[in-house]
Parts: structure tokens; C-alpha cells; sequence
């Protein structure tokens, strides 16, 4: 039988196992949405705005390692998932973007709600597609959806035009992709996996360092029984919190501009390098020219292009992360008795004299509330299981310090692009996956207010985010920069005229509960968690003059970190 | 140092656009860039000329591996190869002794004038870039009026060879 192009669409998700799209209608995408409104496999959420829908489904992608799905209008209706494909490639997140697009015969001529959409996506997204012709939409379905979720994932845009979606073709969905130009590597080359066991037999200071790659690639099981076969000192990026959970006792926390001191010390000192699915990002390594001065480097990582493009790898291996650490444990387990322990026991005195001086110690007071002690009483109170997303800046970083992810997959930010406004539609993607679990928003006054409007689809969908608001009247980061870097000048950092977030939220039919008393803390994020079926939006007013430490201020490297004030006579004390 | 790349892509429509986008966004240095569909009217091939340190022309190799459309792809300044380039140039021919020189320069440089008028010739010329831009220094004080290059072409020698 044949289908018309929209029918074709929704088959695709429907024979996809999609269960979720997020999306807005408009002109060019109504055949499509007609479809969807025939059937119930597929459920529709209607964000607020469309940049919304991308974090929404970037959201559900990370929590879940599905490919999230988004459906939106040409023209302005594309150029609003700019920023959530921009954000979801440089985290390389699987998603796959249906884009309506002008009627075949329109396109060039600027028509009503025309843009370019594979033109401008085309740098932020790992690839993209306009469909000519509806006897190649299965396919090209079929496609997006392979190349979204294989490899390196990321973004992929499906650009659809009207008259398509209203063509007739035979419908019949591929089970197979092979396309000889796209093959991902997942298995090591076991030549360079045995190099790599020597160098890591034979290390004296090593130091393990995991980035979302362990995430992205599910590759907890084997990290973990790697970390603990090899016993070394281990940190990862701020995207791979998680798979290492934080209570390890080799795991020595984050690293990179705001990780802890033992980390960054072990990073610089350290004689062996092991990165496993870490891109070496600049906000990780510092200073190149300072970066590890005598690290031999072992790395691993599905993206060959990610080897060797800040800094070189002595042993590269292009692979899953997962499937990798696999092969090598095969090889590792009978020579595990190689390793120097004398060597390596030595190493850990030396960490952990790092380690004493506690580089995340803040002090508490009576009249304000400090934000690391917001993001603690969290963790104590969603016995640290909660799904924590987040938007960008100083709260972030908290939480990323504080919260102490025990799993993957459970923290939800935007790490390479940073985008501010992630958090609540992200949230919303996740409590959607997983509607029993308890979902938090760790925001702040300026980042919440980039894409408030998704309280409106919080409550369409009832939603039970908890948002807790860190309020400290500024854009926490930029004045905390200003404060170092600008001599106090804090230019436009200020959120004058914030609104009453508590009315606010009333507004939208959620919760609003705001505490500005140090007392009063634990009470109201007990009462907020309390309230399972809702939406609760703390606004916790919060100190205005904490800054995150420790801190590697630009052009440093990680041992010519900077503690918080105070620290450096317990820095004298220890290392004494 | 400088490279000539030669790939093999899908013939889709966007192709080009990815591999110049990759270069502009990634501030490599691109020299030339010729792309033409091959004996398969599912591939094109295209030939780049960039020039960078070895970690960067690595890089480049990798980013353009990493396009969805790229099937394969060589350096070929990686091993013994030919290259060719393509230049017709127009230029004033006035008067008996003008030229006799001009015949006589392309002649030296085994190329052929293609088209004349009373007061032009146009010339056709293959070579190396070398040998091409010699000839352009070589007409020294004619009056050009225009020069096309077609940008390098390469292959490389003997049994080495870049094919699916």
C-alpha cells in the first residue's frame, strides 16, 4: 500500500521504537503533524519554543543513550535548534532533527518561512539530509537515525520539504544501513592494546582520565573493573562524571579549571597518562605548553580525529571505549602482577598529601546561604540518585563538585558548548524517560530565565521537576571573572529587574517555595522533594559573593592552581 | 609543507560544500580544489592542495575521513605521484614580432595556442604548478589579459592507486 510522505515519517518513528518526539508545528510541517495526530505509538510534546524541544530531546538522548527525536517548522522553526544541535554535537549526543521545509519547487526562491536549513546546520551537526524524493525517505530515515547513534554520536538533521510529506511511495522500513563511506571502528587494534598494557605495567605515577566517551559508550562495567584491577589514581572530565562513581576510592573527583587539587596535581605529575574517551578540551588540560610535562600518553577513543589533535598519544587506539577496555582487561588480567606496586603505593602517598587538602573545603554562615551547601542538602536528600541536569555557570560547577554522581548518564549539562537555558527543558527530557525518578534542575537566576517558557510544557505533561534556583542576583561566572580578570569592573553582569520566580511559577500552575535563610534550608528542599506529583521551583537566595575553587585561571597550568582563600596555609600544612 | 589530498566522495548534492566548509571552519589553509565525477557517476573525486604542519595536515585527514560522504581518501605527496594542471591564458598579440614570441614561448613549454584574433592569442597549457608558473613568469613583459588555472589534479604512479 502506498503512503503519503508524512504517513512515511511517522511509520519510520513508529518502526524506529520511538516513543517520544518533542516538537512545534507550523506550515510547512502540518501533513506531518496530521500523520502524527492519527496514531499514539509516537507521543508528541509541545515545547514553548523550539530551542526547548532540541534540549528537551538532548535531555532524554543523555539519560537514556537513545537517539532523541525533534520535529519542527522551516525557517524560523530550524534557526531556534541552532543552538540545541550546536549543543548537542559538541557533546556528541545521538539526536536526529526533522525539519519541514519549504514545497521542492519553492526552494531558492525565498519563500514564506525558507532558509537554508542544510546550509546553516551543516557545521554543528555529524551530518545532514534534504530529501528529493519520497521513495528515498524510508531510507533516508533509516539513515539519520544509523549515523545519529553509531560512532561518535551527534546530531542529524532531516530536512523534509512540504510537497514530499504529501507525496505517495511504498513504505518499507530498512533493517539494515550499510553505507560504504560511513563505517565506524568499534574493535582495538590488539597489536596496540598489548603496547598500551606495557605502558601501563610499567608506570610508576600513573593516572587514569575518563571523559563522556565512557559515558556515551556505556563502558562503566568494564571502566570499573579496570580502575579497580589497576588501582590507580583515576579522575574524569565534567561529562564523564558518573562512570567512576565518586565514592571509588581511586577516584580522586574532576579535573580541568575547576577540579579538585589531587586530580589536577596527579595530571601534571603523573609518568603515565591513560584517556579513555576524553577529547583533552581546553578548559581540561590548562595550558598546553604546561600540560603533563612527562606523561607518556595512552588514549583511546572511537574518533580518530580526537587523537592526537591538542595533544599527541603515544599509543593511540581507535575504538568503542567499552568494547575496548574489554579486549584489553583479556590481556591485562595475567599481567597485573607487573605493575611496580612499591612504585605505585608510593604515587598514592604523594596523591593523597594532595588529597588532605580537602581543595573543596567552603565555609558556612549564619546570615546567607553558601551554594555548595545547596547542592550537599540535595544530594543528602535524593540520597544522591537523583537525575541532576543542569544550565551553565557557577552552579554548575557546584553541582558537578558537590553532587557526587555515583552513576552515568545521571548528570544532564552542556559541558563543550555551554549553553545557558539547557536545564529545564533537559530536565523536562528525562523526567519524561524516567517518570518515577526523582529529576533536578540545578539552575541560576540568569540561566533559568533563557528558557523558562518549558514550565508551560512541564505542566502540559505533568512534569515533577525540582528546580532549584541558586539566586545570587548576578551572572555568577561572568562576575566571578570580573572580580579576577577586570578589577572588580562587573560589566553587565548584574540581573536587575529579576521577576518574583515564586509568582512566577505560581503563574505557570507549579510550586514556588523561595528560602533566603541559612536555618530555613533544609526544611524547604525537604518539603520541595516531598511533593512528588509537582513541580517545585525553589528560588534559593544565595550568598553573592562565592566564587568556585579551586581554579586554574587562564594561561596556568594544573599545578599552579589556585585555592579557595584560606587554603593555601592547609596546602602548606599538608605538603609540608 | 605542502600536500596534495586526493579523495573519493559520494556525487551528492552538498558534498563540495562539507569538505569547503571543513576547511574554512577549521582555519586549514586550502590551496586549490578541483572535484569532478568519476568513471562511477556515484563518486566524484576531488583533489585538494593544502599546506600545514605534519599534526595539521594529520588533522585534516581525519576530519575529512570523518565526513559522512568521504569514502576514501590518500595524500599523495605521501608517495611518488604526477600532477597536472590546467591554464589557458589570453594574452595581446599585436604586431609580426609579438608574435612569433609568443608562438615561439609556448612552443618552449609544449603548449598550443587555441584560439586567435588580430590582436590575441589564447594558450593552453599542462604541467606541474612549477611548470606552470614558469610560463607565467616566462611571458614577462606580454600583456596578459587573463589566466585561468583549473587548479592541480594528481594520481599516483605505478600500481598505487585510490579506488574503491
Amino acid at each position: 500500500m502506498q503512503l503519503t510522505g508524512a504517513d512515511i515519517v511517522v511509520r519510520c518513528l513508529q518502526d524506529e521504537g520511538i516513543d517520544f518526539i518533542f516538537g512545534y508545528p507550523g506550515g510547512a510541517a502540518l501533513h506531518i503533524y496530521d500523520a502524527l495526530y492519527k496514531q499514539d505509538k509516537v507521543k508528541h510534546i509541545l515545547v514553548r519554543h523550539e530551542q526547548g524541544a532540541t534540549h528537551a530531546a538532548d535531555g532524554y538522548a543523555r539519560a537514556t543513550g537513545k537517539p532523541g527525536v525533534v520535529l519542527v517548522t522551516s525557517g524560523p522553526g530550524v534557526t531556534n535548534t541552532v543552538t540545541g544541535i550546536a549543543t548537542a554535537y559538541m557533546d556528541s549526543v545521538p539526536m536526529v532533527v526533522l525539519t519541514a521545509q519549504v514545497p521542492s519547487h519553492l526552494i531558492g526562491d525565498d519563500a514564506f518561512q525558507e532558509v537554508d536549513t542544510v546550509g546553516i546546520t551543516r557545521p554543528c551537526v555529524k551530518h545532514n539530509f534534504l530529501v528529493s524524493d519520497v521513495t528515498k525517505l524510508a531510507e533516508t530515515m533509516k539513515k539519520a537515525f544509523y549515523i545519529a547513534a553509531s560512532g561518535r554520536p551527534g546530531p542529524v538533521v532531516v530536512d523534509i520539504p512540504k510537497d514530499i510529506t504529501a507525496n505517495l511511495a511504498e513504505y518499507s522500513y530498512p533493517e539494515i544501513v550499510d553505507m560504504r563511506s560511513y563505517q565506524p571502528r568499534t574493535r582495538g587494534h590488539s597489536k596496540q592494546i598489548a603496547r598500551g598494557i606495557d605502558l601501563l605495567v610499567n608506570a610508576k605515577k600513573p593516572i587514569i582520565y575518563t571523559g563522556g566517551g565512557v559515558v556515551l559508550g556505556d563502558a562503566e562495567g568494564p571502566l570499573r573493573k579496570l580502575v579497580n584491577m589497576l588501582g590507580f589514581p583515576s579522575t574524569s572530565t565534567l561529562m564523564g562524571l558518573g562512570a567512576i562513581p565518586a565514592s571509588n576510592p581511586y577516584f580522586l573527583g574532576m579535573l580541568g579549571m575547576h577540579g579538585t587539587y589531587e586530580a589536577n596535581m596527579a595530571m601534571h605529575d603523573c609518568d603515565v597518562m591513560f584517556a579513555i574517551g576524553a577529547r583533552f578540551d581546553d578548559r581540561v588540560t590548562g595550558e598546553l605548553s604546561k600540560f603533563s610535562p612527562n606523561a607518556r600518553i595512552l588514549q583511546i577513543d572511537i574518533d580518530p580525529s580526537s587523537i592526537g589533535k591538542n595533544v599527541s598519544a603515544e599509543v593511540p587506539i581507535v575504538g568503542d571505549c567499552g568494547v575496548v577496555i574489554e579486549q584489553m582487561l583479556e590481556q591485562l588480567e595475567p599481567r597485573v602482577k607487573e605493575i611496580d606496586r612499591a612504585a605505585v603505593d608510593k604515587w598514592w602517598e604523594q596523591v593523597n598529601k594532595w588529597k588532605a587538602i580537602d581543595s573543596l573545603a567552603y565555609k558556612t554562615n549564619k546570615d546567607t546561604i553558601v551554594p555548595q551547601l545547596v547542592v550537599e542538602q540535595v544530594h543528602r536528600i535524593t540520597e544522591g540518585k537523583a537525575y541532576v541536569a543542569s544550565d551553565v555557570g557557577q552552579h554548575q560547577m557546584w553541582a558537578a563538585q558537590y553532587y557526587g554522581f555515583e552513576e552515568p548518564r545521571r548528570w544532564i549539562n552542556s559541558g563543550g558548548l555551554g549553553t545557558m537555558g539547557f536545564g529545564l527543558p533537559a530536565a523536562l527530557g528525562v523526567q519524561l524517560a524516567f517518570p518515577d525518578e526523582t529529576v533536578v534542575c540545578i539552575t541560576g537566576d540568569a540561566s533559568i530565565q533563557m528558557c523558562i517558557q518549558e514550565l508551560s510544557t512541564c505542566l502540559q505533561y505533568g512534569l515533577p521537576v525540582k528546580v532549584i534556583n541558586l539566586n545570587n542576583q548576578y551572572m555568577g561566572m561572568v562576575r566571578q571573572w570580573q572580580e579576577f580578570f577586570y578589577d572588580r569592573r562587573y560589566s553587565h553582569s548584574y540581573m536587575d529587574a529579576l521577576p518574583d520566580f515564586v509568582k512566577l511559577t505560581e503563574s505557570y500552575g507549579h510550586v514556588g517555595m523561595r528560602v533566603d535563610k541559612p536555618e530555613e534550608l533544609e526544611a524547604t528542599l525537604e518539603q520541595a522533594f516531598a511533593m512528588k506529583d509537582r513541580l517545585v521551583f525553589v528560588d534559593v537566595i544565595t550568598d553573592q559573593t562565592v566564587n568556585v575553587y579551586p581554579m586554574i585561571a587562564g594561561g596556568k597550568g594544573h599545578h599552579e592552581m589556585e585555592l579557595a582563600p584560606g587554603q593555601a596555609e592547609v596546602q602548606e600544612r599538608e605538603l609540608a | 609543507m605542502r600536500r596534495i589530498i586526493s579523495v573519493l566522495l559520494e556525487n551528492e548534492a552538498g558534498a563540495l560544500s562539507r569538505v569547503a566548509g571543513l576547511f574554512s571552519a577549521r582555519g586549514y589553509n586550502i590551496q586549490s580544489l578541483t572535484v569532478a565525477p568519476t568513471e562511477d557517476p556515484s563518486l566524484s573525486r576531488m583533489t585538494i592542495v593544502t599546506s600545514g604542519t605534519d599534526n595539521i595536515i594529520e588533522q585534516i585527514t581525519k576530519q575529512l575521513n570523518k565526513l559522512v560522504d568521504v569514502v576514501k581518501l590518500i595524500d599523495l605527496t605521501e608517495g611518488q605521484h604526477i600532477e597536472r594542471e590546467l591554464m589557458l591564458v589570453k594574452v595581446t598579440a599585436t604586431g609580426g614580432a609579438q608574435r612569433e614570441e609568443v608562438k615561439r614561448l609556448i612552443d618552449i613549454f609544449r603548449g598550443r595556442i587555441i584560439d586567435v584574433t588580430d590582436s590575441t592569442y589564447t594558450l593552453e597549457l599542462t604541467g606541474n604548478g612549477d611548470k606552470v608558473d614558469a610560463f607565467i613568469e616566462a611571458l614577462g613583459q606580454m600583456e596578459i589579459i587573463e589566466v585561468v588555472r583549473s587548479g592541480v589534479s594528481g594520481i599516483g604512479r605505478g600500481k598505487r592507486a585510490l579506488s574503491v
